[in-house]
């Protein structure tokens, strides 16, 4: 058996679990971001459609951060310092979005504002970091620039975007889970987002190219050009059908479709990004652990992700179907 | 204040952030192993009242998982925000320990605790079961990847340094190093014995003020009976692991018993102000002898004191110090209270009606936080007096900060002191609600099976 290239198999891991993070943590997230625009009374059959899972969501960012570290240290060790305090905002907004869970219900009086707020600005400005992390990662960091040398306007501009994203998905989550004027509000607030959100997909693969030429030489030089084009394009198709479907009232297929936008893209990101763990700077062969390391955790990653993947789906199985209202779990 | 560099801060921060959490891990390993053997007689027995038992703790714990939940995220990036150099540096080691706590522990723990706390009717009670003993379960595995993880920071083994990287060699003796067996059965034994305590104690208290009846007299007793074992066996689980600690790491030990020349025939100190500049106590008050005895098991044995090792590699001696005897003092003060309850309650057996009095009610309730602050304790014993070094011995915890300033560092634990403090108020405000509220009376005649909703019992 000839010996299998490590780096690229935990590059891969990975992104994977940046992925199911990305998506499943995103419309927990995007479900704050709507949250305040939402009537007060719904506010609580929103947080139910996700209160028995979004742990779970939340663990993928675990391993991500974890396998990160196990697998490129060099790369863990690089990047969280540059982007000091947007991941320090980024995790107080997530443990308030997440006590927000627990307290909500349990608050009768005036406090439960004081969780609305907890959760709307937690989802939101976590969601905002997420994308201004994003944003300097593919900007290349720049070594003691100081502690506020993430606030780029590039940066600023995907951490919207991000937030628009991910406030599309949780929309979309919430046209699958309920029914009645909260999905027909939801529906009204995905349509609107499906714009928003290609505009900020259009404007970072217009912009990405424009100030880096090595990303432009990525995608643009031919036949690369041909090659990649489906990706761009199949973006632009899934836009359209997302539009339809939320049109003709579908229930599934909008989410589903808004997955396939996020996935298509982070697959653009890799394309360009590829085949850096610190873009332009160091790559994943460069960062990667020992091989002694990368093999003891893939083990168990091999053996573990699938089960994990098994009863993760009947954890959604089993809270499947319409949460009704007046319906809380608590 | 040149002392508070970024370091000290960097430190102070993820002492307090850590310190944070760790209360909420030790409640809720103990209370799922609780609320496991609760579940388990209600399904055996059929008796309605360990449903509302576990329907009463299971608010608790709910509350204080997700609290661990979130202030657990924070740490798994707080190795790269705020020791970058460490992690660069241990990466190899410490990340594959820690990812396999997610895989193994963390998933699991959230895959099942919505059906634990949301599944009542959506699942069958066998398969509820399982959820609460997945839960369980995971909490356990957890402790057991990260003391795996903290130990070898203590008793570091199994690797070679190759330019400043630790670089694993032998997984076995990285994940079984010297200090883990012990240190793994003194904290979960640690869990299990606070949660014993906080479960005595909420009971008793709900007994006094009156809001809760036979429901609160049953969970007592299993507080109380399981304190009365676990006290006493960690007692002995703390002096093993006291010897371990004597054989690696001696200069924690010297701290933590306030000795300053290697010497033959030690006493224990009981109490001391330790000073560091003139290295020696002041106003002891010792026994002769005594501390030979425990590490070495000889009244004239040699036990190794501080001024063994440079003034640079020595940790904070009064604060180890100090922390130790709190530690060991809760210690025996649960033995005590454990034992007199256990012995009145099994009086009560024999000779029937009467139950605890209300002084001892009160101590129990008293007793109820004892075993947070002695787990803050003896981690303040375990990871002050581990210092001046980040992994024991090999590298220094100023040469594992993050190249980031002062101000990010100040800025970000200005900010989680405010948050956590906020938080805990909030956590206490609606656990004294709730235990306030009292557990539920049962309805008039109704058949066990009406707490489960639909009644699938």
């Amino acid at each position: 058996m000839s010996e299998l290239d490590l780096p690229i198999i935990w590059a891969g891991i990975i992104a994977f679990a940046v992925a199911m993070y990305v998506l499943l943590d995103g419309f927990d997230l995007g479900l704050g971001i709507l949250a305040p625009f939402a009537d007060t009374r719904d506010r609580a059959r929103i947080m139910a459609t996700v209160a028995p899972v979004w742990d779970g969501n939340e663990t993928w960012l675990v391993l991500g951060g974890g396998g990160l570290l196990a697998a490129f240290p060099v790369a863990y060790a690089t990047v969280l310092p540059a982007v000091y305090l947007p991941i320090i905002l980024m995790l107080i907004a997530l443990v308030l979005r997440g006590v927000a869970f627990e307290f909500h219900p349990k608050a009768q009086g005036r406090d439960r504002g004081l969780w609305d707020a907890a959760f709307a600005g937690g989802s939101t400005v976590a969601a905002l970091m997420q994308g201004i992390v994003l944003g300097r990662f593919v900007e290349g960091f720049d070594a003691a620039a100081g502690p506020f040398a993430w606030a780029t306007p590039f940066a600023l501009m995907t951490g919207l975007g991000l937030v628009a994203g991910y406030a599309l998905l949780g929309a979309c989550w919430l046209v699958l889970k309920t029914d009645g004027h909260l999905q027909a509000w939801a529906r009204d607030w995905a349509m609107r987002l499906v714009v928003v959100v290609l505009g900020f997909v259009g404007v970072v693969s217009l912009w990405t190219p424009l100030a880096q030429p090595a990303i432009a030489e990525r995608w643009f030089a031919w036949p690369r050009l041909l090659l990649l084009s489906p990706v761009p394009l199949a973006t632009v198709a899934a836009g359209a059908q997302l539009w339809q479907s939320l049109r003709r009232g579908r229930e599934l297929a909008p989410f589903l479709l808004t997955v396939a936008i996020f996935l298509l893209a982070y697959l653009g990101l890799g394309i360009s990004l590829w085949p850096y763990a610190v873009p332009r700077a160091i790559t994943i062969w460069e960062a990667a652990a020992s091989p002694s390391s990368l093999k003891f955790l893939l083990v168990g990653v091999v053996i573990l992700i699938p089960i994990i993947l098994a009863y993760t789906a009947h954890a959604y199985w089993v809270f499947r179907g319409k949460v009704a209202e007046g319906e809380g779990y608590h | 204040m040149e002392h508070f560099d970024a370091t000290l801060l960097a430190r102070i921060q993820f002492g307090f952030t850590i310190g944070f959490h760790i209360l909420f891990p030790t409640f809720t390993i103990g209370i799922a192993g609780f609320l496991l053997v609760v579940e388990a007689l209600w399904l055996k027995t059929g008796d309605a009242a360990w449903r509302r038992i576990y329907g009463f703790w299971v608010r608790l714990f709910a509350l204080a998982f997700g609290m661990g939940v979130v202030s657990g995220v924070v740490l798994s990036y707080q190795f790269g925000t705020n020791f970058s150099a460490f992690s660069q540096a241990t990466g190899d080691i410490l990340g594959p320990l820690m990812g396999y706590e997610v895989l193994t522990a963390f998933f699991l723990e959230a895959g099942f605790l919505g059906i634990m706390l949301f599944g009542w009717d959506k699942v069958g009670p066998r398969l509820h079961l399982l959820a609460t003993a997945m839960v369980a379960v995971g909490t356990v595995i957890s402790a057991f990847w990260i003391l795996a993880a903290n130990s070898w920071m203590q008793t570091p083994a199994g690797f070679v340094l190759v330019s400043g990287r630790f670089v694993p060699e032998d997984w076995w003796a990285i994940v079984f190093n010297p200090s883990f067996p012990h240190r793994l059965a003194h904290m979960v034994t640690a869990a299990f014995l606070t949660s014993a305590f906080a479960v005595a104690g909420v009971s008793a208290w709900q007994l006094l003020r009156g809001v809760a009846g036979d429901e609160a007299r049953r969970a007592l007793a299993l507080g109380v009976v399981l304190a009365a074992i676990l006290a006493p066996l960690q007692v002995f689980l703390g002096d093993q692991h006291g010897l371990n600690v004597k054989e690696h790491q001696p200069v924690k030990v010297a701290a933590m018993e306030g000795l300053w020349q290697t010497a033959r025939g030690v006493p224990l100190v009981l109490f001391a102000l330790p000073d560091m500049a003139a290295e020696k106590n002041h106003f002891e008050i010792a026994i002769p002898k005594l501390t030979s005895l425990i590490l070495t098991h000889d009244l004239d044995g040699e036990v190794k004191g501080l001024t063994e090792v440079p003034p640079a590699d020595r940790p904070n001696v009064p604060i180890v110090f100090f922390a130790f005897r709190v530690m060991v003092g809760i210690g025996f003060l649960m033995v005590a209270v454990a034992w007199v309850a256990a012995w009145r309650l099994w009086r009560r057996r024999l000779a029937g009606s009467r139950w605890l009095p209300n002084w001892l009610l009160w101590a129990l309730t008293a007793m109820s936080p004892s075993g947070f602050i002695a787990v803050l304790a003896g981690w303040l014993v375990a990871e002050v007096g581990r210092q001046p070094f980040v992994v024991y011995g090999l590298m220094r915890t100023a040469d594992a900060v993050s190249p980031v300033t002062r101000g990010e560092v100040l800025t970000s634990l200005a900010l989680f002191v405010i948050v956590y403090v906020g938080l805990l108020g909030a956590f206490l405000w609606y656990v004294a609600r709730l235990i306030n509220r009292g557990i539920e009376a049962p309805k008039e005649a109704a058949p066990p099976g009406i707490a489960w909703h639909g009644g699938r019992a």
